[in-house]
């Protein structure tokens, strides 16, 4: 076994660390833990949780809509909607979010409109042209390259002095890659307002997290770039929500980044592409259906405000609410082909004219 | 008008552009208080602050990450990559993020970045300072990649890169940073970009170069002009997206092309602009169209370096044997 404490106790510590674990609601949506104050607030709590009912619902419907041959590949968020939804309800309009792939709750909380969000997983670069948070960058395919962007963009709050944090979106893999550290790093010695947020989902498609790294947490990462690292029991979203506010705000308050780690599973598999019956077993899925993160909402819910009722309603609006922007989706025309030249450049170089002009006489 | 080296024309270019814009910001490992390796941003640390100026930490993906957050947000970054061998962390930002951000958004966001990097060999320098792998960004869509060779053109294409919309990576040539000198006035005017400059108009061959290398060049055709050949040069000056018709236009004039790079030769720049002359310039050749470049080797250490780059002896011969093909 790996050793982790030096084995000459004669020698002096010069610095010792530790990682905080934030845990509210349990699996079964009793509380482990005094809630905060802002949990007593349930209509909050009833807004977290018709978003991530309606990513839910939005990702089956993509999925189907994948397996009918009516959208590309498409990488469902089951099981780790409430950090998605946890982080974009603790951000500001005027906030940044830089997302990976599969943070569509998050485009969804902030204003970006479902058919958007199928447009572009359709295989349309106008789904990226989204309403709404019009500053928020696009889904980020290169695992954990957006994070030197959120640097980036934070080095930008700084020097306007504005009271804006980035927030960057990512998975477990991406911590394996120096993108991140890079931008961690950065952050740290400028003191920049970003927020780093990990959804540990436990496997980068087939690889699980321990070959991924040794590490104990991935909340520890961020002690290295001096911050703070916290982990969150990503299946609660009133802790990512809790978690997610307290990183952001200490950031809008130039304090320093923040790291969080939340730690969820990705039920489904990594993509439409993908079958992860190949790399996990049944069991083990089985096992982490138990701590999904609708269930235990809806059952701390159900014993205050949210009656069968609701859900049923909840239900049916969101089943609207799909089928309208699928509607909306499918009656998109693809653009003109010598479009895809129209946003190369501000304005297209002489060099390309003839190239344009060619795609538009063969079609 | 003060004479300056190419590389205080880049000084003078980024003091000017910080000067006018207060977007600007410069950044990239010791340009700082030290003032870049090559002393590229010397003074500007004191002059603009340690906000607009500064010092990264040693992580070239970042610096090229940085660019494309901030121009994102409407800053506008200059990265310094202190050599180009250490360019290829960056190359998944160029490709995947710098180039593609407006497209892939379809003009929601934009990248209006500069990544400058010194490169090119002839300086005596240590393994991986002494590369051209332009062609490698010039393969790129999106992007623009700038080459100049003179302080003239270094201060008017940096300050046009500075002010473009669009990604810029901006290559100095090592070689003539002190090498190079001449008259800069600096009264803020940009060059044109997308443009090749003709340096010395002839009849009979056009040499076609860019960067440290158009200095052989130009000396080749003082070579042939003794024999009585009159060669045309024109400095490409920028690769991405290149101008096709000043180059064409000159073939058609003159019926010969030698192209002339420091590079390697497989796949290298002067490979896109024979097969240009191929496609669209055939039928005024007089003779096939000739390369002059590195080896496709790998860049040999200092002590064979000189057999490594084009000579003027070479350039001349290939322009001469254009000439006796017919």
């Amino acid at each position: 076994m790996t050793e982790r404490w030096h084995p000459d106790e004669r020698l002096p510590v010069i610095a010792r660390f530790e990682v905080r674990r934030r845990a509210y609601l349990a699996p079964d949506g009793s509380i482990n833990r005094q809630l905060l104050a802002f949990a007593s607030d349930t209509r909050l709590l009833v807004r977290l949780y018709r978003a991530m009912v309606l990513v839910r619902a939005f990702d089956m419907k993509a999925v189907a809509l994948q397996r009918t041959g009516r959208l590309g590949t498409y990488a469902a968020s089951l099981g780790q909607e409430a950090v998605s939804v946890g982080t974009a309800s603790a951000m500001r309009n005027e906030d940044v979010l830089l997302p990976s792939y599969r943070d569509n709750a998050a485009l969804i909380w902030r204003g970006v409109k479902l058919e958007e969000i199928l447009l572009f997983w359709g295989g349309d670069e106008r789904g990226n042209c989204f309403s709404g948070p019009v500053q928020d960058f696009p889904f980020c395919i290169p695992v954990g390259s957006q994070a030197p962007h959120a640097a980036g963009v934070a080095y930008a709050f700084k020097a306007r002095k504005e009271p804006r944090v980035a927030v960057c979106l990512f998975g477990d893999g991406a911590t394996s890659k120096g993108d991140l550290w890079e931008a961690m790093n950065f952050a740290g010695v400028h003191k920049l307002p970003v927020v780093f947020v990990a959804t540990n989902n436990q496997w980068a498609i087939s690889v699980p997290l321990r070959l991924q790294t040794a590490s104990e947490t991935l909340a520890q990462k961020a002690i290295a770039a001096g911050f703070i690292g916290e982990q969150v029991d990503g299946n609660d979203v009133v802790a990512m929500h809790a978690a997610a506010k307290d990183a952001i705000e200490a950031a809008r308050n130039y304090q320093g980044p923040r790291f969080i780690e939340a730690v969820t599973y990705r039920l489904g598999d990594h993509t439409t592409a993908d079958d992860a019956a190949r790399y996990r077993s049944t069991t083990e899925v089985q096992a982490r259906w138990k701590e999904e993160p609708i269930a235990r909402l809806r059952s701390f819910l159900a014993g205050q405000v949210w009656s069968k009722t609701d859900e049923e309603q909840l239900s049916a609006e969101c089943q609207q609410h799909i089928d309208a922007a699928v509607e909306r989706y499918l009656v998109v025309k693809p653009r003109a082909p010598e479009t895809m030249f129209d946003h190369l450049y501000a304005e297209l170089p002489r060099a390309y004219a003839a190239q344009r002009r060619e795609l538009e006489g063969n079609d | 008008m003060p004479e300056v080296t190419l590389v205080e024309a880049i000084n003078l270019a980024l003091a000017r552009a910080m000067e006018d814009d207060p977007n600007v910001v410069v950044f990239g490992e010791d340009v700082g208080v030290n003032g870049g390796v090559f002393r590229a941003t010397i003074g500007l640390q004191q002059r603009f602050g340690p906000e607009r100026v500064f010092d990264t930490p040693l992580a070239e993906l970042l610096i090229s990450g940085l660019c494309v957050g901030m121009a994102a947000q409407g800053l506008k970054p200059v990265g310094e990559i202190q050599f180009m061998g250490f360019i290829y962390p960056c190359i998944d930002q160029l490709v995947n993020h710098a180039s593609r951000l407006r497209n892939r958004t379809q003009g929601r966001l934009s990248c209006p970045m500069v990544l400058r990097s010194p490169y090119g060999s002839g300086i005596r320098a240590p393994e991986h300072h002494s590369e051209s792998t332009e062609a490698m960004l010039a393969h790129i869509p999106g992007l623009r990649v700038v080459i100049p060779s003179s302080p003239e053109r270094a201060y008017g294409l940096l300050l046009a890169a500075i002010r473009d919309p669009d990604p810029v990576v901006f290559l100095e040539p090592t070689r003539i940073y002190r090498a190079a000198k001449g008259e800069v006035e600096d009264n803020g005017e940009a060059l044109p970009l997308d443009v090749a400059f003709v340096l010395r108009e002839g009849r009979d061959v056009t040499l076609i170069s860019w960067g440290a290398m158009v200095k052989e060049t130009l000396a080749a055709a003082e070579t042939l002009a003794a024999e009585g050949i009159s060669a045309e040069v024109i400095d490409l000056a920028t690769l991405k997206p290149y101008d096709e018709d000043t180059l064409l236009g000159s073939v058609a004039k003159t019926g010969r092309c030698v192209i002339v790079h420091e590079a390697a030769r497989t796949g290298g720049f002067g490979a896109e602009i024979a097969a240009l002359i191929a496609e669209r310039g055939l039928t005024s050749l007089l003779a096939p169209v000739a390369r002059v470049t590195g080896y496709d080797t790998v860049m040999p250490l200092p002590r064979l370096e000189q057999h490594y780059m084009p000579s003027v002896g070479r350039i001349a011969t290939a322009g001469r044997k254009a000439c006796r093909f017919s």
